[in-house]
């Protein structure tokens, strides 16, 4: 049988190149995509520890998790879709008019 | 080394491999291409722990509908290849670094506590059955449920008011 901490090795790893995802690349909707494989990366913990504990309330999490990422992704694509009609870009660095 | 142990290995690399595809792709359908396989093999792993209805959520919800939105936006607005601008040099080294010191903390938990080394035990029969998470989702944790529906009721009318186009404004210009 495999032990927990391989999954805890595996979630880290993902969890880390979403973050590096987030903050190497430029294009807005591959970031979106990088903050869900982070999303991933963590129910795949919560799954792991939820059957190390023989408890189902981890899996309960998970469904919720997977709910909110849903509404997540419908409001942020909505919003990538309005400043690409106003920029013609979703380049985030060119997203500065609020700077001074 | 027996066969889940393989199993747990390939998927894991499956999975490493389809992250990094997604991260690195010039083309954004090719980036959500790869984030569904990795979607999938999580969904494997998910069977592998004796979560067969979240397994099921994540390939439909996830995999399916999720990365369909994602593919949908992609094609809608033409922006598979954004050409890319001239970065700031010192951005990528330090995402590299950071990442890094963000993995090293995770080893070092792993390292440090012993009572991640628990080998997972076969689970009882009937464990994560889709039957027992129903129970558990109408009884214990029926308000978050009851939230959780507002909340998708809330994003699908701000997605929908977001996108709407203004009549008034851009009637003139059509």
């Amino acid at each position: 049988m495999i032990p927990i901490s391989y999954y805890f090795a595996l979630s880290a790893i993902l969890f880390s190149l979403g973050a590096l995802g987030v903050l190497i690349r430029r294009n807005a909707i591959i970031i979106f995509m990088s903050v869900e494989l982070m999303l991933n990366a963590a129910n795949l913990l919560f799954v792991a520890f939820a059957r190390a504990n023989g408890a189902l309330s981890g899996q309960v999490m998970v469904f919720f998790v997977i709910a909110v990422a849903a509404a997540e992704v419908a409001v942020g694509l909505a919003l990538i879709v309005i400043i690409f009609r106003n920029r013609q870009s979703i380049d985030i660095d060119e997203m500065s008019s609020l700077k001074g | 080394m027996n066969g889940e142990l393989i199993l747990f290995f390939v998927l894991a690399a499956v999975a490493i491999g389809a992250a990094l595809g997604m991260l690195f792709s010039r083309n954004a359908v090719y980036s959500a291409l790869f984030l569904i396989l990795n979607f999938a093999t999580v969904a494997v792993f998910f069977l592998l722990l004796g979560a067969p209805f979240i397994a099921m959520a994540q390939v439909t919800v996830y995999a399916g509908a999720i990365m369909v939105l994602f593919l949908f936006v992609i094609m809608l607005l033409g922006a598979e290849q954004i050409q890319h601008q001239a970065r700031r040099g010192w951005q990528r080294p330090l995402a590299m670094l950071l990442t890094l010191a963000l993995l090293a903390e995770s080893a070092y938990l792993i390292f440090t506590r012993s009572d991640l080394l628990t080998v997972l035990e076969p689970a009882a029969s009937d464990y994560g059955n889709p039957q027992a998470i129903g129970m558990l989702l109408f009884t214990e944790y029926l308000l978050p449920f009851e939230v959780t529906s507002i909340l998708l009721l809330a994003a699908m009318v701000g997605a929908i008011v977001l996108v709407k186009e203004d009549r008034k404004k851009s009637g003139g210009q059509k």
